[in-house]
């Protein structure tokens, strides 16, 4: 019964209607249940006020947002694995969120249920330098792990660009990939271990200090990038590795853009993996500049930033090669950074691509179609193809190096007429990108907003096998139901071309 | 309690007035929740974060909830120091969203008799009449000076007050007497020749109770070449009242300001105060649906400049400068800082001066907690805030904490008593430090000819 009080899931791109909360029929928390709760973590920890509950009714993806019932801050793992057994018995939905910076919908409680928060359990727990590992809890920042490990001389390289507030929970389960995912990889592959509470209340521990360990599932990898929908992450042992010695930067400026795009695919090709491949394009540039104020160029149609670390000796001699490349493809300028500070703000400037592109309209869609990165000049001139198709403004941003673009469109929800016109547009960036062997999401995950297209991906068999292993680990769809999976697939978009 | 019909009136002027693409703007990416201090004092809580105020702010707007207890208490808790603000990609200008929230809200709210009372003394009676402003303090100097403190103090009266009210009994400067704050100049020419003709906004509670801060700065801009026009006929700015929800007394105290000194004709206009000179700087905004004034108030907004930008500007940093050795610390005040953008002046006018090893302390753009009458009205979360900002100050081992506006100040001088430094540590504002760096530069200099010619 419960299911049908519930709202749907909402389409991606809702219409610009006023955005409406109605109250559920039934609370789906009764209060026996929200007694026990209580029990478990304190008064002081359970809020289920109206404004207590708003403020968790989001998280930065535009056009979500949805009321849970209550809001939890458990302190320890047997807290929440008491919350899961209640939660379980009781059916009540349950939404893990770090700081709610992640862009599918992921955290934005689209069933109610109870929303939760790991703000005490925030601490690193060990950074063991003979093992090159960190053990931290899920509400850990992110960038205070990057710092605490730098004091040891270590690295922990994922860094996506909300590092400054985004927990290493939430970047577990979201999978989060960053600047440095071409030649680092993403935060997959620095995730050894994790304590997970299940739906059923049982913790288990999966990996652990091991470079080698093949005893049984590889269910680290399993719950890494599961978006909250399997269990609840409640400590994880991250691996570390040694902090390169030195690092360059530098730009390079192009007035073609497919230009810029075969740079990227010769360098891969004569075997340098740079540590960084930013691709920006003009519109973005231009409001970039216009945040940031670091003088980067407006007049170029495409910019390429680019950085190398390791021995002092291997970045030099690649860099210069990089240059040459870049060169014979028609750069029109390259340019490395003179110090550590223009470094910075090069990355700084990349960094706030996003939120800059903000500025231009009230509302930002962003996207995350990924190619293999041999066809990303085919992609980025299909993304300006379509735009144009469908006369809206897409500016394109993105790790060009390991293919992930963000095709990103500054608009207004307001209007309908655009607004159908986006959703058309993205549509087909997305089938475009499927036909050039690409993917739907590429690093911000499937979450509400993109569970519509993931069978455009998977097909329907690859859906069932995600489903039977949903099914077997949460039987009763309490951890973080409407995720991941839709309700119906959109129909897909023929490419006529 | 806001009554349910209060909710419902406040609601729909939340509707009417609440600027609808501002809120739209906020695209909830979260960049702000680790600039804002009371995200982090409160424990990371969403209610109290920029985006999570937006969304509360939006979500009355859009009828989702009623403005209830729980959201008035995210927006009063909201120190206003505009850390958000630079850090808004999408370049959000949430001060002005808590303004017309937090002015919405006292307006339509019936407040106990004793608020109202309170509210129409100060906001009404006192701080927009400079006259009944040198009144007052001369009553405080009156308490200092005769004795009435050292009795009040010893028979323990103060125990009856609240504890930061107490504390901040204690650290109030000695202030001068009626006599010396009737006697102000109009009109100070430049030692030397006028490289700049400023006029100067003297403030209200600068010009009383701080008075020797605005003595101090007359001579700095004295002595960097300013000819300095004082037009009496200036008053409070009315930040206190556009903060504290009384826009349409801040635009009255505004209309007077501008028309006290858009006939002059200077270069800038110079304050001494981040949380004023903020302001002042945003009479362009609070005034912009008043065709009469809209455009005067930002030819008069477009003047406003910080002492420390005027003094860099005019190369003050170059001369002599000379202290007894000394570590410093700089604490930025939040407005002048988030708002007015006076970010390196302050810092670079320190540098300059010769026995001052300058130290930056961790999170110096870090609200103190004083926050114009917040830590009278806050006290708890303001002495949180304060407590880390002190524990950041010990850090440096500095001995001098200077900042740039006299509500920073006097958290400060608490902060300093809250940790029993007193005697070790001292709080001063930059141009008081900078006049006796002046001072000691000449004495260094007379010294040393005597020592040549004995």
């Amino acid at each position: 019964m419960r299911v049908e009080t519930r709202r749907q899931a909402r389409p991606l791109f809702r219409s610009a209607r006023r955005q409406t909360i109605s109250e559920r029929v039934r609370r789906l928390i009764p209060n026996e249940a929200k007694k026990r709760l209580i029990e478990v973590v304190g008064a002081e920890n359970y809020d289920d006020t109206k404004a207590g509950r708003l403020v968790y009714s989001y998280d930065a993806t535009p056009q979500f947002q949805s009321l849970p019932d209550a809001v939890i801050a458990p302190r320890n793992t047997q807290e929440v694995a008491e919350i899961a057994k209640i939660c379980n018995e009781y059916r009540i939905p349950i939404v893990p969120r770090g700081s709610g910076t992640n862009l599918c919908a992921g955290t934005c409680p689209v069933e109610g249920g109870v929303v939760l928060l790991f703000k005490h359990m925030n601490r690193i727990l060990e950074i063991d330098e003979e093992n090159l590992t960190a053990t931290v809890q899920p509400g850990v920042v992110t960038l205070d792990l990057m710092k605490a490990v730098e004091e040891k001389g270590l690295f922990y390289p994922p860094d996506p660009s909300s590092m400054k507030i985004s927990t290493i929970g939430g970047n577990i389960n979201e999978n989060s990939g960053g600047l440095r995912g071409l030649k680092y990889g993403v935060t997959r592959d620095y995730v050894l271990g994790l304590e997970v509470v299940l739906a059923n209340g049982d913790v288990i521990r999966t990996g652990g200090k091991l470079a080698k360990d093949v005893a049984g599932y590889d269910l680290t990898r399993l719950f890494v990038g599961s978006e909250g929908t399997l269990g609840i992450i409640t400590e994880a042992t991250l691996k570390l590795i040694p902090m390169p010695e030195t690092k360059q930067t530098m730009l390079a400026l192009y007035q073609d853009l497919e230009a810029a795009a075969r740079s990227v695919s010769k360098i891969i090709a004569n075997k340098i993996i740079p540590a960084t491949l930013e691709f920006l394009d003009q519109p973005t540039l231009e409001v970039v500049e216009d945040y940031a104020r670091i003088g980067l160029p407006t007049d170029v149609k495409a910019v390429l930033l680019i950085e190398q670390d390791g021995p002092k000796e291997v970045v030099e001699r690649d860099m210069k090669k990089m240059a040459d490349i870049c060169r014979s493809e028609q750069a029109v300028s390259v340019q490395l950074a003179r110090s550590e500070e223009e470094a910075e703000a090069l990355r700084t400037a990349r960094r706030s691509a996003l939120s800059a592109l903000a500025r231009l309209k009230p509302t930002t869609i962003l996207e995350d179609a990924t190619v293999p990165r041999s066809e990303i000049a085919k992609m980025v001139k299909a993304i300006n193809e379509i735009a144009a198709k469908y006369q809206v403004k897409i500016c394109t941003f993105g790790h060009a190096g390991d293919g992930n673009l963000h095709p990103t469109c500054p608009t207004d929800a307001r209007d309908r007429d655009e607004m159908e016109r986006v959703e058309k547009a993205f549509e087909e960036i997305f089938s475009k990108a499927i036909e050039l062997g690409g993917t739907i999401t590429g690093e911000h995950g499937v979450g509400a907003m993109k569970a519509p297209y993931l069978e455009w991906k998977l097909g329907p068999a690859g859906i069932a096998a995600m489903k039977a292993i949903k099914q077997a680990l949460d039987p009763n769809n309490i951890m973080n139901p409407g995720k991941v999976f839709a309700k119906s697939t959109r129909k897909r978009v023929v490419v006529t071309r | 309690m806001t009554s349910k019909t209060e909710q419902a009136l406040i609601q729909k002027a939340f509707q009417e007035r609440m600027d609808e693409d501002e809120l739209m703007n906020c695209m909830r990416c979260g960049f702000c929740l680790p600039s804002c201090p009371t995200y982090i004092e409160s424990g990371r809580q969403e209610a109290q974060s920029p985006r999570g105020r937006i969304a509360l702010m939006k979500a009355v707007v859009d009828g989702l909830i009623e403005p209830d207890e729980e959201v008035e208490r995210a927006l009063n808790l909201c120190l206003g120091c505009r850390a958000c603000e630079p850090v808004c990609p999408s370049g959000v200008r949430y001060g002005h969203l808590l303004e017309e929230a937090r002015d919405i809200i006292a307006q339509h709210k019936k407040m106990p008799l004793p608020v109202r009372l309170i509210r129409k003394l100060v906001f009404a009676g006192l701080f927009p009449h400079q006259e009944r402003m040198r009144k007052a303090t001369a009553l405080l100097g009156w308490y200092q000076r005769s004795g009435l403190r050292t009795f009040v103090r010893k028979i323990g009266l103060l125990r009856l007050l609240p504890a930061s009210f107490r504390q901040m009994e204690r650290v109030l400067p000695d202030v001068p007497t009626a006599k010396e704050m009737k006697e102000r100049p109009h009109r100070l020419g430049p030692d030397g020749t006028v490289k700049k003709r400023v006029a100067f906004f003297a403030g209200c509670l600068m010009d009383t109770m701080f008075m020797a801060t605005n003595d101090a700065t007359l001579r700095l801009l004295q002595l960097a070449g300013c000819e300095v026009i004082i037009p009496p006929s200036q008053g409070c700015c009315g930040a206190l009242h556009g903060h504290g929800g009384e826009k349409a007394m801040a635009k009255e105290l505004a209309k007077r300001n501008i028309a006290a000194f858009e006939q002059l004709d200077v270069d800038y206009i110079v304050t001494n105060a981040g949380g004023c000179g903020a302001f002042l700087l945003e009479y362009g905004h609070l005034l912009k649906n008043d065709p009469q004034w809209c455009e005067r108030a930002a030819a008069f907004a477009a003047k406003i400049k910080d002492i420390s930008e005027v003094l860099v500007e005019l190369g003050f940093d170059q001369r002599p400068l000379r202290v007894a050795p000394q570590t410093v610390t700089y604490q930025d005040s939040c407005h002048l800082r988030n708002v007015m953008k006076t970010v390196s002046a302050p810092r670079r006018l320190l540098r300059a001066i010769e026995g001052i090893e300058f130290r930056e302390m961790k999170d110096a753009d870090r609200c103190c907690g004083s926050a114009g009458i917040y830590n009278l009205v806050e006290p708890e979360m303001s002495m949180q805030i304060l407590d880390y900002k002190m524990e950041m100050a010990k850090q440096t081992n500095a001995t001098t904490i200077v900042t740039a506006n006299p509500g920073c100040l006097l958290q400060m001088k608490l902060g300093i008593e809250r940790v029993g430094w007193t005697g070790k540590v001292r709080a001063v504002h930059i141009v008081d430090l900078l006049l006796e760096a002046v001072e000691g530069a000449q004495a260094a200099k007379e010294e040393e000819r005597i020592r040549k010619t004995s």
